[in-house]
């Protein structure tokens, strides 16, 4: 907390010489008061509105909401697409979690400024080339959207939340994605190692 | 008993997008400060290198359960009223797989993703890109995947429900798994980390 109150003050900011352009980065918390931090946002989400948190709900909102834009005969006759589309008494964008989704943009924008993450870069390892690595991004993407949905949520909405509320299909599903990481993990270690 | 606030009518809809974006924030600032931008220190958890990603997921587990138990012990939510999503087991568990194998082979998960672009990780955005076609597929194929995507339904069940025993009983013992947990994620930790890192 006291690194943060410190890289938050204006006039500390201000008071840097233009030319100091590569700031220190900051390392990471601690793992267990991070996980602190998160679960007491958790919390503040079930005592306020008796929801958990979510991410993969945002992207079928959106997701349905194009479909809905360039076919919408398409979208009101299939029923996963037409359920995110809702019955038209609000517009299906004026969703709590696309609301959620983008407090996570801002959220982890401030932290990454505050700490001087913010770059832009490409996680990988040096044994896998920047083209190679975004095709696994987006292969990645699709198997985890897919996933997502089969599974009726994602980490934060099965795993963290589902987790927290001691839901059977959560903790089935939390068991399946590290068996299903830890599976495959060998063959990818290119990409990472 | 006045929790959850939303169910009680304190505020409406409208309100709720504020409180939606704003818990959003909080949820954006923890993820990326437990270092859950960075796609290498997320996939460490599947090389044994650092097992961040256990450590914090049931930190944050344990510490919203025994809140949560303890608020509806005191009476202050109604637990009733706090939302528990369904379970269809065999969905859930191939479901489970696949984000598994897509997290590997991505580095990512929706939430992390997102704190990913935020933060200017390239494979982060491409990531989500991915995310938007994955979901466009399971929507395209929906029709046919509906009669598994509702089979092996239970119902809101919980793990208490399932094993006869009693919330706290049961919560207790998710503490105490988390304890044994993180006491063998450090240890695995210092034991895969030699040489690897300097």
């Amino acid at each position: 907390m006291t690194t943060l109150a410190k890289a938050a003050s204006p006039e500390d900011i201000a008071a840097q010489p233009v030319v100091k352009a590569d700031r220190k980065v900051q390392p990471y918390w601690n793992p267990y008061l991070a996980g602190v931090g998160l679960g007491l946002v958790l919390l503040a989400a079930f005592v306020i509105m008796g929801r958990g948190l979510g991410a993969s709900g945002a992207f079928t909102s959106l997701v349905s909401v194009g479909v809905n834009a360039v076919a919408p005969e398409h979208a009101k006759f299939n029923a996963f697409f037409s359920e995110y589309l809702g019955d038209g008494t609000h517009h299906p964008l004026k969703e709590w979690l696309v609301f959620e989704v983008i407090g996570v943009l801002v959220g982890g924008f401030i932290s990454g400024s505050l700490a001087h993450r913010i770059k832009g870069t490409v996680e990988k390892s040096p044994r896998i080339s920047i083209r190679g690595r975004m095709m696994f991004a987006f292969v990645g993407g699709i198997l985890m959207g897919f996933g997502a949905k089969l599974a009726r949520g994602c980490t934060s909405g099965q795993a963290l939340t589902g987790g927290a509320l001691l839901g059977v299909g959560s903790w089935a599903f939390m068991l399946a994605v590290f068996a299903g990481g830890y599976a495959v993990a060998y063959f990818f270690r290119r990409q990472w190692t | 008993m006045n929790a959850p606030y939303f169910k009680f009518g304190y505020f409406g809809d409208e309100i709720s997008l504020i409180v939606a974006f704003v818990i959003g924030i909080g949820f954006g600032f923890f993820l990326e400060r437990a270092g859950f931008g960075s796609g290498r220190k997320l996939a460490a958890q599947f090389y044994l290198t650092d097992m961040t990603v256990f450590k914090v997921m049931f930190t944050a587990i344990v510490t919203a359960m025994v809140g949560l138990f303890w608020l509806s012990v005191f009476g202050i939510v109604d637990l009733s009223l706090v939302y528990v999503s369904q379970t269809y087991l065999v969905p859930q568990i191939v479901g489970g797989l696949i984000l598994g194998v897509g997290f590997v082979i991505g580095g990512y998960c929706p939430g992390t993703s997102c704190v990913a672009a935020a933060t200017g990780k390239y494979d982060g955005m491409i990531y989500l890109g991915g995310i938007v076609v994955g979901i466009f597929i399971f929507g395209e194929m929906f029709p046919l995947l509906e009669n598994f995507y509702t089979s092996t339904a239970m119902g809101s069940v919980t793990l208490p429900e399932l094993f006869g025993m009693s919330y706290g009983l049961l919560v207790f013992l998710v503490v105490l798994m988390a304890l044994g947990g993180f006491a063998g994620a450090e240890w695995v930790e210092k034991k895969f980390s030699k040489g690897t890192s300097q």
